[in-house]
């Protein structure tokens, strides 16, 4: 059995596709057979045309309503997998993927590989590459339990690229009632101000951790960054002490960056964080701990203290 | 209300982790120590219990070893725990575990079941959806805060954007970012107390439940290196050796 027929499953945001779901797209394509996206949220047709450009034939709509969807998507999605067996579901690492990856894989009794960076289909298996130890060591593991195989992929793991493709053919499906499983509401949103470079697509990140001491002193990161034109991330310590919004997040359960330049200031490079930014081109750490890991991976290691460095830093591509 | 909270037991993180070069699982040494992810699900549940005047037992699977991870959450003030240890759960997959923990769970009676987002050896962060799915209940997920209001649970919902405020009335799984309370240490007394409180060793057999492997890892290998490069001693002119390498990578 090679891969007949993948589904990519794609959550609206914004309007847009998720993007690590084109990526997923482009990547179900190199297995050849039928692809088909199964799109949750309101949908338009933008939306739709695009995940045609980038290869799905088929677009199973779930039209999202003010429940939160991953219950009802997954009785959905369960009932189309019973009718057309697919092969192959991917899913993103995000929230609501996750959760409908998750609850899918129990509804089917069906294992569910997470944090894949590769899929590949080698004779009759679908080998699913992992990362372990802050990346410093890949495992293969291969399904063991029949189709359909269900893996989550890590963001970035592949390039998006759009191909001719066609309109796809559209079948909207209505989230069904599932009772008190599928009773969790949405009551309000909170959406940040997003200025400046997104972190994702930003040709440069400055990163913060603990070392820079406090909310306030994050201040001269948002100069460099402003000189630079670069995008400001954080470790996940800094995060949780409020400094900085989750939306900031670099690493494991944040955002993946693959930016020309990163440049890490008074972060220790916590296995959790070099996932996800070690594929940086260029990585620029500042750290007054000389064994810090994070100079494991630098380019350029600066032993020093980052409330001498920054300023410094600062002045100097002011002055240019 | 009738709270459990999933923990597990995992090896000190601040030793390198290493894999069984045979079984390729993780290796388990006799003491383990809570995952730190699950403190904030205990925080979590004791302080629910603490406003329902309800309780907490936890339940957790893997070798049980010193016991002395469990303890550290018995210490925290959780009442009571069962662990399933059993040598045929060796490798288990998530579904698997899931599976596990869903029995123990059912069997103990919950109104609301609490985990943390991903666990730190693990990391699949899917064993709390697949328990919401099997216990057939609603899931908040990704909760950075929590709030019991009359019946309602309502939780801020971390997202890519910001945060959701969602609600679901219990039964529910909750499941909790490491930013949603400040754990509480143990005092002397809870340790003390944790020495007498009831920890039910069972096996997957005693809850019903069989499994069998749904993947195999085939392989595992050395990911490609990245070559450390030049690090150099601030001494007041680092930042001028940032400029020039910014210049050389034409970002500036
Ligand atoms: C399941 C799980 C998932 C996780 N996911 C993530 C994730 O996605 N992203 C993430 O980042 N982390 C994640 N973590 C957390 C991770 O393990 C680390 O705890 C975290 O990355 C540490 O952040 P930090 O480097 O800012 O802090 P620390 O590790 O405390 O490092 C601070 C560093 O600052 C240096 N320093 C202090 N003062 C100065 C100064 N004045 N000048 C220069 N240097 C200074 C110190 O030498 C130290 O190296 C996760 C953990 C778990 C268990
Ligand atoms: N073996 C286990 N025993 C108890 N709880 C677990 C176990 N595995 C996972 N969990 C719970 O599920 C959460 C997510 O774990 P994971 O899906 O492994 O990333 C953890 O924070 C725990 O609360």
């Amino acid at each position: 059995m090679a891969v007949e027929t993948t589904w990519v499953f794609v959550e609206e945001q914004d309007g847009k596709p998720a993007a690590i779901s084109l990526e997923l797209l482009t990547k179900a394509r190199t297995f050849g057979g039928d692809l088909a996206a199964v799109l949750l949220g309101a949908g338009n047709e933008d939306l739709l045309a695009q995940l045609g450009r980038y290869g799905a034939k088929k677009v199973f709509h779930l039209v999202t309503d003010d429940r939160l969807p991953a219950a009802a998507a997954t009785a959905a999605i369960a009932d189309l997998v019973g009718t057309h067996q697919p092969d192959l579901l991917l899913f993103g690492l995000t929230s609501t993927d996750r959760d409908v990856a998750g609850r899918l894989s129990a509804r089917l009794g069906k294992p569910v590989i997470s944090n894949a960076v590769d899929v590949t289909v080698e004779g009759d298996d679908i080998v699913v590459t992992n990362e372990i130890f802050g990346g410093t060591r890949l495992v293969d593991t291969v399904f063991r339990a029949g189709a359909p195989h269900l893996v989550i992929a890590r963001p970035k793991s592949f390039a998006a690229e759009p191909d001719e493709g066609v309109a796809p053919e559209l079948v909207t499906v209505a989230l069904p009632d599932v009772g008190q499983a599928g009773s969790a509401v949405v009551t309000g949103r909170h959406v940040e101000q997003r200025e400046g470079p997104q972190l994702e697509d930003a040709a440069i990140v400055v990163s913060a951790g603990r070392g820079l001491g406090s909310a306030e002193k994050l201040t001269i990161l948002d100069e460099l960054a402003g000189l630079l034109g670069a995008a400001v991330g954080a470790t996940r310590a800094v995060v949780d002490a409020d400094w900085l919004p989750y939306s900031r997040q670099v690493g494991q359960t944040g955002k993946t960056v693959k930016p020309d330049v990163y440049i890490a200031c008074g972060l220790s490079g916590a296995m959790q964080h070099l996932v996800g930014m070690k594929d940086s081109k260029v990585i620029i750490a500042i750290n007054k701990d000389e064994e810090a890991p994070i100079f494991g991976v630098s380019d350029l290691g600066v032993v020093g203290d980052v409330h001498q460095v920054l300023p410094k830093l600062v002045e100097a591509l002011r002055s240019r | 209300m009738r709270v459990v909270v999933c923990v597990k037991q995992i090896p000190d993180p601040a030793s390198p982790f290493e894999l069984d070069p045979d079984t390729h699982f993780l290796q388990r040494p006799e003491d383990q120590v809570l995952d730190d992810t699950d403190r904030y699900g205990v925080e979590m549940g004791l302080t629910i219990a603490e406003q329902t005047e309800g309780s907490v037992a936890l339940v957790s699977m893997g070798p049980a070893g010193s016991l002395q991870g469990i303890r550290q959450a018995l210490a925290m003030g959780a009442d009571r725990a069962v662990v399933i240890d059993d040598p045929n759960l060796r490798g288990a997959d998530s579904l698997a575990t899931a599976r596990v923990l869903t029995a123990a769970i059912s069997r103990e009676g919950f109104d609301v079941v609490i985990a943390g987002t991903e666990s730190t050896d693990g990391y699949s962060g899917v064993v709390p959806q697949q328990i919401a799915e099997l216990l057939n209940v609603p899931l908040l997920s990704f909760a950075k805060k929590v709030d019991l209001e009359g019946d309602r649970i309502r939780i801020e919902r971390q997202t890519d954007y910001g945060f959701d405020l969602v609600e679901a009335a219990p039964p529910a799984v909750i499941t909790v970012t490491s930013g949603v309370v400040e754990p509480r240490y143990p005092t002397f007394k809870g340790i003390m107390a944790a020495k007498s409180k009831p920890i039910d060793q069972v096996s997957a057999g005693e809850l019903g439940v069989t499994t069998a492997a749904g993947q195999e890892i085939v392989a595992v290998r050395a990911a490609p290196e990245r070559a450390a490069g030049e690090v150099i001693e601030d001494e007041g002119d680092a930042h001028l050796r940032i400029v020039q390498l910014l210049e050389q990578a034409k970002v500036i």
